[in-house]
């Protein structure tokens, strides 16, 4: 008998009789959710600009971040900003980019998280070996909680995919708050 | 307390916390630093008014997986395959430990980089690996700085949490080449990240944990919130993801619930930085996924104890339980501390584990904060009759069984009660919250809102 035969026929002769799932619906408030959404954003030290142009928000990159450096984007409307070729590098590559523009699917009210999918990132390294990450999301795509962004995701099929919110940090030595800790050191969220 | 644990030769739970209570003044340090992170938690979970109502759910979700995790384990599979995951099963530490060692042969590898997996750490996986000749080296920080001591973590979200920044100074100017007597963590974090960065670029195999498994899709969802795991996966050829079979949920959307409650209760944020949801393997990558059962179909058969394989690790139990707060995480000498690891160590090995359902004072407070509502300290209490009954207790212990609750683990802990000015509520966090029944009430009873949450939800339920 292999492990796995073994290991499954002890679950199934140990497991308790069938529960049912339980099904609810978790009561939701669609009230203020770009106010929501900046106040948990900041709250956990990311910085949110609401925009109308592609133009002000390369101006607000260029004015918080090392131009000189390399950047890097999937989106088109960068393509004169930042470098666009990255899809067929060896992901190591990327070592040294300062800055990446990318977009998200939706972002959550509650919590600030954006939803990227492996079809935006070009390379899933990308939003971690950044030092800067920018991701733009549209206004009408901020969602009150996880269960409409999982609702909205349904059963759309990925290889990769992740909820960023804020910059990467660590509180592992004596609970102090350091923003970088493997990821990038910024998060600079754009509303579109 | 504990004769018996000694004559294995070990030192019991009263014995190593009597080690850690000798130095006062870090004892208060540890239990204030967690207290505040319990407060956090409390923050959390009350700016939710659909709190219980998500813990209520999320306990649910998981006695159906309990229920039928036959089926879930085998859809699992066959998703996981079919998106070219290579599917491992492994029935014990060993076998998971040998299913690692012989992947990382086949590639020829002697280093691998590796993120927060208890699992792992139940398994002694890195000490197996080294006896073998492959070199480890954690990468979230806080288990990076216990690497460095040569000591386990003692917390399972904040593994390093018995440590002051001067010694973890001491350790990076040893291992990393910071400057003698630098305790910033600012600038100590900063050359862990280049150290580490380092590693990752130069590793071919990643191996991390895993919080979700969704038997749905066959994709899995780590949670960091470094980057430590997608830092370490995305730049590997090998990916291994190793998770106890308990790990599995029905489908996508209950990752909705987990997610809400998992951070809130960990660290009180709103989420980790990262939920990366794992489906294939990038292109020219291998990924491998190890199923570990390591006695947990044999919990899962004890009726008393199944409820423990509900448990998400999120740590709350720990940060709010006031021996653990003052005894340190490895005074109860087992990968996991705390409630939950006293509730799951003597399922492994109830004679060296013996002491642990002791070393509680069964408050409730650890039940009452627990995301997916485990009954933790009924279980505390009844492993402790288990324990008795098969001859593993000495019988002056068996005899004060009734009476047991505050007399064991209370005056050993709370002797300077009153000198350190600590508040009631950290030290009897069941007082507080329920003056008239404090072990069997569920909640742990915040201040009650304006509005009773059945008000609110027949406000919001449009
Ligand atoms: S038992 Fe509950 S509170 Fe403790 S770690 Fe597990 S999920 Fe968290």
């Amino acid at each position: 008998m292999t492990s796995r035969d073994k290991i499954l026929a002890a679950v199934k002769a140990n497991q308790p009789d069938l529960r049912p799932l339980p099904e609810v619906v978790i009561p939701v408030s669609h009230a203020d959710l770009i106010q929501k959404y900046t106040e948990v954003a900041s709250g956990i030290g990311a910085k949110v600009y609401e925009v109308e142009s592609v133009s002000q928000i390369k101006s607000i990159l260029a004015d918080h971040f090392d131009m000189s450096k390399r950047k890097v984007t999937t989106l088109a409307d960068f393509a004169d900003f930042a470098e666009t070729d990255i899809l067929q590098l060896d992901p190591h590559a990327l070592e040294d980019v300062e800055l990446a523009i990318l977009k998200a699917e939706l972002g959550v009210a509650e919590n600030s998280a954006l939803w990227v999918a492996e079809q935006h990132l070009g390379q899933r390294v990308v939003p971690f070996i950044c030092q800067h990450l920018a991701i733009l999301v549209e206004r009408e795509k901020i969602l009150p909680t996880m269960h409409q962004a999982y609702e909205y995701i349904g059963e759309r099929d990925y290889g990769y995919a992740a909820f960023i919110a804020g910059p990467s940090k660590t509180a592992d030595i004596e609970q102090s708050l350091v923003l970088g800790a493997h990821g990038p050191r910024s998060l600079s969220v754009f509303i579109v | 307390m504990g004769s018996n644990a000694k004559t294995a030769g070990t030192l019991d739970h009263a014995d190593l916390s009597d080690i850690f209570n000798r130095d006062e003044p870090r004892v208060n340090w540890h239990d204030e630093t967690l207290w505040f992170v319990r407060t956090k938690r409390d923050r959390a979970a009350h700016s939710l008014p659909e709190w219980e109502l998500l813990r209520e759910t999320a306990s649910g979700i998981k006695h159906n997986v309990l229920s039928n995790l036959h089926n879930y384990l085998q859809q699992f599979e066959e998703k996981a395959i079919a998106n070219g995951v290579q599917v491992h099963w492994a029935a014990d530490a060993k076998e998971h430990n040998e299913i690692v060692l012989s992947i990382l042969k086949k590639h020829k590898i002697t280093q691998m980089v590796k993120s927060k997996s208890m699992l792992t750490e139940e398994c002694h996986l890195n000490e197996y690996l080294q006896q073998n000749g492959v070199g480890v080296i954690d990468s979230d920080l806080g288990e990076r700085i216990v690497q460095l001591a040569e000591e386990p973590p003692s917390h399972i979200v904040l593994p390093c949490i018995h440590k002051k920044k001067e010694e973890i100074g001491d350790l990076f100017h040893v291992h990393l080449g910071t400057e003698a007597g630098e305790s910033n963590p600012q600038v100590l974090t900063e050359a862990a990240r280049q150290h580490l960065r380092d590693t990752f670029l130069t590793r071919k195999v990643s191996l991390t944990g895993v919080n979700f498994a969704v038997a749905e899709t066959g994709e899995f969802v780590v949670c960091t919130n470094e980057g430590n795991a997608d830092m370490g996966s995305h730049l590997a050829d090998v990916h291994i993801a190793c998770m106890g079979i308990e790990k599995i949920i029905p489908e996508r959307k209950h990752l909705s619930f987990f997610l809400r409650l998992l951070a809130r209760s960990a660290t009180g944020q709103p989420i980790t930085t990262y939920s990366s949801h794992f489906k294939k393997p990038r292109p020219g990558q291998e990924m491998h996924i190890v199923l570990v059962d390591n006695g947990r179909t044999t919990q899962l058969g004890r009726e008393d104890f199944r409820n423990s394989l509900k448990c998400i690790r999120c740590g709350a139990c720990m940060n709010t339980c006031p021996v653990y707060r003052r005894s340190g995480g490895h005074s109860y000498h087992n990968a996991i501390a705390g409630p939950i690891g006293s509730i799951l160590a003597p399922n492994l090995d109830m004679k060296k584990y013996a002491d642990l359902p002791f070393a509680s004072t069964l408050c409730g407070s650890c039940s009452n904060v627990c995301p997916v509502k485990i009954d933790i300290h009924d279980q505390l209490y009844k492993w402790r009759q288990v324990l008795v009954k098969e001859g593993h207790v000495s019988p002056v212990k068996a005899v004060g069984m009734k009476a047991m609750a505050f007399t064991f683990s209370m005056p050993r802990f709370f002797a300077f009660a009153g000198k350190a000015g600590r508040s009631l509520m950290r030290l009897f966090p069941f007082a507080v919250n329920n003056k008239l029944n404090p072990w069997f009430k569920e909640r742990e009873m915040p201040a009650p809102p304006q509005e009773s949450f059945r008000e609110w939800y027949s406000k919001n339920r449009k």
